[in-house]
């Protein structure tokens, strides 16, 4: 192959990897809002808990911060679940029964506080510096090798939460969490425990998010205050869902790979522009992406392919 | 059994059940009248747990269960359908009644992922079950509709059917009737009169007069947030406070007694 060739290669992957990423991030909002009705507007805390936990537990010990656990990878990919699960679990036992505005606007602001926290406390986080560096697995192998390999792995752990989000959704636990959705007083008449069932349905879409953290870290090399963006995460992920489809976890991967491809594409368009607009590309970018989720709000409100009522359980 | 006692419920500075008492005997249907506005469907929302009783008691078998939440009276035993119809709308009808049967292991979420041949089993048990209660309300040729989408009527048929399929022998029904054709409503009789045969208990909001006549003994009537009087439909009829409170609501007595015997024909 040519060098040309072989950078291409390298981009599409590199966009691919990014894609997968935010396929299991847009999983997780799929179960928080594609199945429950819970609008989860603090994506970008759970997928920074997600990055920081393990981005913590691999780092050398390095700039200042917390480090040297030395955890192997998977290990600290599952912590990285945990401690999204667990944040999940506190803020859900407080806020989940919140009519869905307000569950909103609480998510949001410990999103907020979170990224504080981030910021400021030095020991743990390094502060605007960072955790550095992160190993990213395959390395070894050299390109163009290594990214394709690390490509390879995320698009597995894709496959293994999509198979968990549509067996959960396709089992009664999945019917009940859309009864409620539909409406929470017939569904507690009809003897579900709202809040235990909300609280669930937060808690698993949260794990799910924080392993995109994790796996957005060690691609990232390095974890800092700026490599979760509150404004790219939560925005854009909320738009990769609404336009693959609300409640269909193949609209969510769809979603998500197509509306980072059409970022990642404006960012490649915003290279040939003369640089007095390229500064203002930023704006611009954010501006086609909300242009891109209103046409789709009017022209298929729900999505390019919407909630389908899932297969039987007995149909197989 | 429900025994309510002294049942008071007050919306700010309103109250809307102003002291009620009611027995609700064991495999009796018992009615509940009265005007709009009266405070029936509060009440029934004080007991069935969707609210909080700012006074008095509610018993279940013995048991004080005020203020417990609506899902733990429905493990208790205890079932309401909506007057407003409260269907799961983005859903078909069958999943509709599979959502109520208790005690699905499907509910929790390992078993979900890891024991999916015992929840195939399961559900095709409660699937076959519900088409048969879709069979027995005539519902069967909107079975994969969403719930949603149908008629006003068929969705108070729905509300039946998830309380048939809750498995829970006491049922608070309020106005099943409304909305439903007078054709069907012949059917919905018969249907409430064979499920109270097979044991179920029914507490019966109607406005329906010729469904209450047809089906209720006792009867108590309410007014203004109290229980005004109770007794067979004869002696509801006689009542002179009776006559009072729905005063131009169509409860002459000749209204009453047509309505008896088209019910008697049906
Ligand atoms: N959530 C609420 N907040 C404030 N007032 C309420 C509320 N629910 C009911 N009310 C009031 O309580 C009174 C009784 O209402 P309720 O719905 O119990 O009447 P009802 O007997 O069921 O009437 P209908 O036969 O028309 O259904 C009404 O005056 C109503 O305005
Ligand atoms: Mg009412």
């Amino acid at each position: 192959m040519s060098a040309e060739a072989v950078g291409l290669t390298l981009y599409f992957v590199q966009i691919a990897t990014l894609g997968a990423i935010y396929a299991v991030i847009a999983l997780g909002l799929n179960v928080n809002w594609g199945f429950s009705g819970l609008m989860n507007a603090g994506i970008a805390g759970f997928v920074a808990i997600g990055a920081y936990t393990s981005a913590i537990l691999t780092a050398p010990n390095g700039a200042g911060q917390l480090g040297a656990f030395g955890w192997p990878l998977w290990a600290a990919w599952l912590a990285a679940m945990g401690a999204a699960g667990v944040l999940a679990l506190v803020m859900g036992t407080i806020t989940v029964n919140l009519r869905s505005d307000y569950l909103a606007i609480a998510t949001l602001g410990i999103a907020e506080i979170l990224r504080l926290i981030v910021r400021n406390e030095d020991w743990l986080t390094g502060g605007p510096l960072g955790v550095t560096p992160l190993a990213r697995p395959f390395e070894s192998y050299g390109n163009p090798w290594a990214p394709v390999l690390f490509l390879l792995l995320l698009l597995a752990i894709v496959a293994v939460v999509y198979w968990l989000a549509e067996r959960a959704i396709r089992s009664p636990w999945g019917r009940v969490q859309r009864a409620l959705r539909e409406n929470e007083a017939a569904a507690a008449a009809m003897g579900k425990d709202v809040r235990n069932f909300r609280l669930q349905s937060f808690v698993l879409g949260a794990t799910f998010m924080g392993l995109g953290g994790a796996m957005l870290a060690h691609f990232s090399k390095y974890m800092s205050p700026d490599v979760v963006d509150p404004l790219t995460t939560t925005f854009l992920v909320w738009v990769m869902l609404i336009a693959g489809g609300s409640g269909n976890n193949r609209g969510a991967i769809i979603g998500a790979f197509l509306i980072w491809g059409i970022w990642a594409a404006t960012d490649f368009l915003t290279a040939y522009l003369p640089s007095d607009v390229a500064t203002r590309a930023a704006y611009l970018r954010l501006f086609l992406i909300g242009l891109a989720l209103q046409i789709i709000l009017i022209r298929r409100p729900e999505g390019l392919i919407g909630e389908r009522p899932p297969r039987p359980a007995d149909g197989r | 059994m429900i025994e309510v006692r002294n049942l008071v419920k007050r919306f700010g500075g309103f109250t809307a059940v102003d002291g009620c008492s009611l027995t609700v005997e064991t495999g009796s249907l018992t009615g509940l009248i009265g005007p709009n506005g009266a405070g029936k469907t509060t009440l029934f929302n004080t007991i069935a747990g969707t609210y909080r009783p700012d006074g008095g008691q509610v018993l279940l078998d013995g048991a004080d269960v005020g203020g417990m939440p609506p899902h733990v009276l429905f493990r208790r035993g205890l079932v309401r359908t909506f007057q407003i119809p409260h269907e799961f709308s983005r859903m078909t009808v069958t999943e509709n009644l599979c959502v109520p049967v208790p005690g699905q292991s499907g509910e929790n979420l390992f078993a979900a992922w890891f024991g999916w041949g015992r929840i195939a089993r399961e559900e095709a048990a409660i699937r076959k079950r519900a088409l048969e209660v879709l069979e027995f309300l005539n519902l069967s040729h909107v079975a994969d509709h969403q719930a949603g989408r149908l008629s006003g009527g068929q969705k108070k048929l729905v509300e039946i059917g998830r309380a048939i399929m809750s498995g829970a022998k006491t049922i608070l029904l309020d106005e099943p009737a409304a909305g439903v054709n007078r054709a069907l409503l012949g059917t919905l009789t018969e249907d409430i009169r064979r499920l109270h045969r097979q044991g179920y208990t029914f507490l019966l909001i109607e406005h329906d007069m010729d469904m209450i006549a047809a089906l209720c003994d006792p009867i108590y009537v309410m007014a203004e947030g109290k229980v005004l009087a109770q007794g067979t439909m004869a002696e509801i009829r006689a009542d002179a406070r009776v006559r009072e409170a729905y005063l131009g609501h169509g409860m002459s007595a000749d209204g009453a007694t047509g309505g008896a015997a088209r019910a008697g024909r049906a």
